[in-house]
């Protein structure tokens, strides 16, 4: 009989905490299941962020070490100056890295720290509640916005991912979506690039992964990844924003 | 050697190797001795983009088992507060200099002493102590710097070193004194890559209350053994002194200047110097008031330390004030005619 599917060796056997149709353990299986491919484990060290991702340590069978709120890219850059040798890389939120660590972010990219960052971006801030996040789309309510963003008062949502395209320090800059298995399977490829873009020295790596949060959209698992599909990306387009590797740039 | 240098370069051959940091004046030379010789050390320099992230780099290279260190000025001490609390809680040894300036807000780049709540009392969240140094000279910024690596290591913990303008700026001859060996506990706790072990995770969040409490109290075991072990200080003609000032850092070398004056005059007055701010040395201060009976506590702010002076001597001695906040710095002279003052109201 062949084994055509079973749990990462990176993957702690724990139940996640995550809430029904929560991107995060898709994203930490992907995760895993590449530590594991690419033989990684005894090298890597993994900052979580502040959020509901904090207790990523409970799953991933790899070094971690927690992060105040926003400043896992500072903490990374500290690992990495420390041990170049090492694979480092932050897991972060919106309000993560694009709000409280926006500092952190740009300039750890723009240094073209050898880090690479998963940010899950789901427009709400969703350990505390559902609050309205910088990505939070127009139009969108949430709890701290309950009649939906509005451009008067709390502006635009922040593209952070398409900012940090333009910095010369950035190596690889993509964005991908879990709405469908296909692009699950694309989320994979574009987080093993940014790992082997950090390995081969080129620069900051960067994977935005538009993720559903049903519980704070108020939507079922269902819905949520039709709204992923048909609201969050048409707000934040899918793709490669900048790769070093690619000839084309 | 130049007090500020003096700091660095005992980073160094304390075995430092990585050094992150923000400008702010007053000190300044620090970093920019750091980024020419890091170089030279095969270290590592990095300017932040901000004093938090600064102190987070500190925390990313200390989970590393590297020794690291940070430094700043009041205001950019007080945005280091945040890792701080995340170095104390997580147990990460670090140094963290704070060459203190005028205040509250952005004040000025004299000398000061008004961060003193901030740097004992925590100046973070949470239920957490923090060993800090007070030295008043170039030689001692040289030996309590290179000291303050191994007491961070012994105790996994930050350590502040507090100066001011006055010591960033004093010249002096040193004697470059090589790092004293010490045994220190093995780093079991430092994240590398887990290859061929159980991985490690580095962490402060505790949800359950229990949990969360066995390890406060855990901590404060620690720091109850930091207690016992760290206080230093410096005794300086107490034996038969009526009246003793009580002052650290440059307060307490021109209160130095100003016993010396006095005891030209024959008024019998002595100095302790503490040297650790927390710990506080409050057993040699209550040995003291066993033959004292007047103490005068002097600082360059509005009264800080009079408050641990005073829970040292719970009331066995009376304790007396003179304060100059705001970056004033006082002559000896301006000391002695305090010391006189209080010699005659206290009929002494």
């Amino acid at each position: 009989m062949k084994t055509i599917y079973t749990r990462p060796k990176s993957l702690k056997p724990a139940p996640f905490h995550y809430c029904p149709g929560c991107g995060h353990s898709i994203v930490h299986r992907l995760i895993c299941e590449l530590i594991d491919e690419m033989d990684l484990r005894g090298r890597t060290i993994c900052i979580p962020p502040a959020g509901c991702a904090v207790l990523a340590y409970n799953y991933f069978d790899i070094d971690t070490c927690e992060s105040a709120h926003g400043r896992g890219c500072a903490i990374a850059t500290g690992f990495k100056r420390a041990r170049p040798d090492k694979l480092i890389f932050t897991y972060q939120g919106d309000g993560d890295m694009a709000a409280i660590g926006t500092a952190e972010t740009l300039h750890a990219a723009n240094r073209g720290e050898r880090i690479t960052s998963i940010f899950i971006n789901n427009a709400v801030y969703g350990m505390t509640g559902g609050q309205m996040a910088p990505t939070t789309m127009l139009g969108q309510k949430t709890s701290t916005s309950p009649y939906g963003r509005r451009t008067e008062i709390e502006g635009y949502p922040l593209k952070i991912t398409d900012l940090i395209a333009t910095l010369p320090g950035a190596a690889y800059v993509t964005r991908t979506s879990l709405a469908t298995p296909a692009k699950i399977r694309e989320t994979k490829k574009a987080i093993k690039k940014s790992f082997e873009v950090q390995m081969a020295g080129l620069g900051y790596s960067l994977v935005e992964i538009l993720s559903p949060c049903p519980t704070n959209w108020k939507v079922t698992p269902r819905e949520s990844f039709t709204y992923l599909e048909e609201i969050m990306e048409k707000e934040y387009p899918i793709g490669v924003m900048k790769d070093k590797t690619s000839k084309k740039g | 050697m130049k007090g500020t240098d003096a700091i660095a370069e005992a980073a160094i051959r304390a075995g430092c190797k990585c050094y992150f940091g923000y400008p702010i004046t007053p000190q300044n030379e620090i970093p920019e001795y750091m980024s020419r010789r890091m170089d030279e050390v095969g270290g590592v320099f990095l300017q932040g983009e901000s004093e938090i992230a600064s102190i987070n780099m500190v925390l990313g290279a200390a989970a590393t088992g590297m020794r690291a260190m940070t430094s700043s000025s009041s205001p950019g001490i007080s945005l280091k507060q945040e890792g701080l609390s995340f170095l104390a809680a997580l147990e990460l040894p670090a140094v963290i200099v704070n060459i203190n300036r005028g205040g509250p807000g952005l004040g000025n780049i004299a000398p000061s002493q008004g961060d003193y709540y901030q740097a004992t009392r925590g100046g973070g969240h949470g239920d957490y102590r923090m060993p800090v140094y007070a030295p008043d000279s170039a030689q001692e910024l040289y030996d309590i710097t290179m000291h303050s690596f191994d007491v961070a290591d012994m105790y996994r913990s930050p350590v502040m070193i507090l100066g001011d303008g006055m010591m960033g700026q004093i010249v002096e001859p040193i004697i470059m004194n090589d790092r004293p060996e010490v045994e220190l506990p093995p780093k079991d706790y430092i994240l590398d890559g887990a290859e061929g072990r159980p991985s490690r995770i580095i962490k402060s969040l505790i949800l359950d209350a229990a949990e969360m409490e066995e390890h406060n109290w855990k901590l404060k075991r620690k720091y109850d053994l930091m207690t016992q072990r760290l206080p230093q200080c410096e005794e300086y003609l107490t034996d038969d002194a009526k009246l003793i000032i009580i002052a650290y850092g440059t307060a307490a070398r021109i209160a130095k200047g100003a016993v010396n004056r006095a005891r030209t005059e024959g008024l019998k007055v002595g100095l302790i110097r503490p040297i650790t701010l927390w710990p506080f040395p409050s057993d040699a201060i209550r040995n003291a008031a066993k033959r004292t009976k007047v103490f005068v506590t002097f600082e360059m702010s509005t009264g800080q330390m009079v408050d641990d002076v005073r829970l040292a001597l719970e009331g066995r001695a009376q304790c007396e004030f003179y304060g100059r906040p705001g970056g004033v710095v006082p002559l000896p002279q301006e000391v002695a005619r305090i010391i006189e003052r209080f010699w005659l109201q206290k009929e002494l």
